[in-house]
């Protein structure tokens, strides 16, 4: 089998897996059992009532999981979304322009790159109030960065380019040349920066989360593990079975799901991987 | 008259110096002519095409005139000057192969150069640019349209960057090598298309290639080292060539032997004192070592920059 197949095959998984999480997302309330916010009796083990029996203070644990696929699936695309797009702009303004703009733009990059992103991001999220959008911020905060370096240093190649200097030549203007020459070029890249991004901000949310920085009426996976992480009989007992690892599941199937999609898509969209692919292994 | 350049200079400041790439060029082209300028491979020809589009880096400076159509380009607005480039003077480029943007369709991409211009809506302007890829003779043209440029063989992408250079129908071409790197054959397609097609244009031909320039251009100018040495109508420079380095390049041409000119083009930061040509003239006197010569009319527009001229 050739690597072109692996890929393949893991980038439909991938897809398979996001696909499943999308429609969980969308119809949570069809899907799930019960009301997440409503209490029922605490602490009971799964029973054909409560699949995933209930929580500390008696909520229906899976619905909570499905509940819960919404709010980090949200909280992804919305940073991902925002921060791609960001990056994106700032990538192509100062590779394209060059000059001023450019040196401001990078050496705000640097600085970035160099701040360790985690334990910053939980350094303010600990001063802000508690709110997804909140959450959402601080990550879009240093989620463009990359893009923006990727994407200039991308640009500075295309922008040489003769068919750049010949739509130039057509006397298209700048804009003009950006938006139809440039952007369609660097689109592959972004469109892979964009799943990785994705993935990156389900485990960083999960973590903030974990670490009691989440919202906590909208409970994402990594608030639900925070949660069954406080019970004081969590490892004394079984109760982790279905409380801890139904999130924790989702989190690496969501990471995985992003991760393969992204691979798969590197693969395809860059030649010069292209080349190794083709070979037998 | 279309379009008259005096006194040009274009200059690009460096680390190393001033690089003169084009110093006090003088000529002027008529409204249905093909000018030949000719010379080595950076004696700045390529550049006097980007200065008459204003398409050099920012660091040159330009000094002169190029009055085109009763206005001097080098005044012109960057805003004006889009509304030039591609409308009323276009260009054809050399490097066809990276000339053209791979991630989209070619009639897309000649359709561009009339949306840019003409306001055509989209259909109009693709239909447009079917018929310009039928006007360079690309085959069943409207399914061609649809295809992108690594579908197109090397000489059929040069016919597409004819066609994209004249979809607006500019009334100057400045056409840079336009059969660089294309093998005989297609050359010689090549160059009877361009014939054809820019009857009734002007058009600044610049090329090394004299057998392409005897066949396309009514004048012909030598520049060497940033600066014209000879000019002349066609017959003029091909029958009774005056200035050594002309000599040289027709000596150079296969049926003449092949006979290379000994020496390289001077540096254009640091030219030789004297006549800039003089360490490579086997005719070079005291005179040339010490002064620059002028260009001066010999015969009826035959002009020449050499202080031996008669010989």
């Amino acid at each position: 089998m050739t690597r072109m197949k692996v890929n393949d095959v893991l980038g439909s998984l991938g897809l398979g897996i996001l696909a499943i999480l999308v429609v969980v997302a969308i119809f949570a309330p069809q899907i799930a059992p019960y009301d997440p916010h409503h209490t029922y009796k605490r602490m009971e083990r799964p029973s054909s009532e409560h699949l995933l029996g209930t929580n500390d203070i008696g909520n229906d644990i899976l619905s909570e999981v499905i509940y819960g696929t919404r709010v980090s699936l949200f909280i992804a695309f919305m940073v991902s979304i925002t921060a791609i797009t960001i990056g994106t702009s700032l990538g192509l303004i100062a590779g394209y322009s060059g000059g001023v703009a450019e040196f401001m733009i990078m050496r705000i990059v640097d600085i970035f790159l160099t701040i360790p992103r985690l334990v910053l991001i939980i350094v303010i999220a600990a001063f802000m109030p508690r709110s997804i959008w909140n959450l959402i911020a601080v990550f879009i905060i240093f989620g463009w960065v990359m893009t923006a370096r990727i994407v200039r240093s991308e640009v500075l190649t295309l922008r040489n380019q003769y068919y750049v200097e010949s739509a130039r030549m057509l006397g298209g203007s700048n804009l003009y040349i950006l938006w139809r020459h440039i952007l369609p070029n660097v689109i592959p890249l972004v469109v892979v920066q964009f799943i990785m991004e994705a993935g990156h901000v389900i485990v960083a949310e999960a973590g903030l989360s974990f670490l009691g920085l989440g919202d906590p009426v909208a409970r994402s996976w990594g608030t639900t593990f925070h949660y069954a992480f406080e019970c004081p009989t969590l490892y004394t007992s079984d109760v982790w079975m279905w409380w801890m690892l139904p999130p924790g599941l989702c989190i690496v199937a969501t990471v995985l799901g992003f991760t393969f999609v992204g691979y798969a898509l590197e693969e395809r969209l860059n030649p010069k991987l292209k080349t190794v692919v083709g070979m037998e292994i | 008259m279309i379009m008259r350049i005096s006194d040009l200079k274009t200059n690009f400041p460096t680390p190393d110096g001033i690089v003169r790439a084009v110093d006090t060029i003088d000529l002027s082209i008529r409204d249905t002519e093909t000018f030949g300028l000719i010379g080595e491979t950076g004696c700045g020809k390529t550049v006097l095409g980007l200065t008459i589009m204003r398409l050099l880096h920012p660091a040159a400076t330009m000094e002169g005139e190029i009055i085109y159509k009763g206005k001097n380009l080098l005044e012109a607005s960057e805003a004006e000057m889009r509304t030039i480039r591609g409308r009323e003077i276009a260009i054809i480029l050399q490097n066809p192969t990276t000339s053209l943007n791979p991630v989209m369709r070619v009639g897309e991409q000649i359709a561009e150069a009339i949306r840019l211009h003409q306001g055509l809506n989209k259909k109009d302007a693709a239909a447009k640019a079917v018929e310009m890829l039928d006007a360079v003779r690309i085959p069943s043209p409207s399914q061609r349209a649809n295809e992108y440029p690594h579908e197109f063989s090397g000489g059929m992408k040069q016919r597409v960057m004819i066609a994209m250079g004249l979809a607006c129908n500019p009334s100057f071409i400045i056409a840079d090598e336009p059969t660089k790197g294309l093998d005989v054959t297609i050359k010689a397609q090549i160059v009877e298309l361009m014939k054809e097609m820019t009857e009734r244009k002007a058009m600044l031909l610049i090329t090394h290639d004299l057998s392409v320039a005897r066949e396309l251009c009514d004048r012909i100018a030598l520049m060497y080292a940033g600066e014209l040495v000879e000019y002349a109508p066609l017959k003029g420079i091909f029958e009774s060539p005056l200035h050594p380095y002309t000599r040289g390049f027709l000596g150079s041409l296969p049926e003449r032997g092949l006979v290379p000119i000994p020496g390289m083009s001077p540096s254009l930061i640091d030219f030789p004192d004297g006549c800039r040509f003089h360490p490579r003239c086997e005719h070079a006197t005291e005179v040339c070592r010490r002064e620059h010569p002028e260009l001066v009319e010999f015969n009826a527009g035959h002009f020449v920059r050499c202080h031996h001229a008669r010989s």
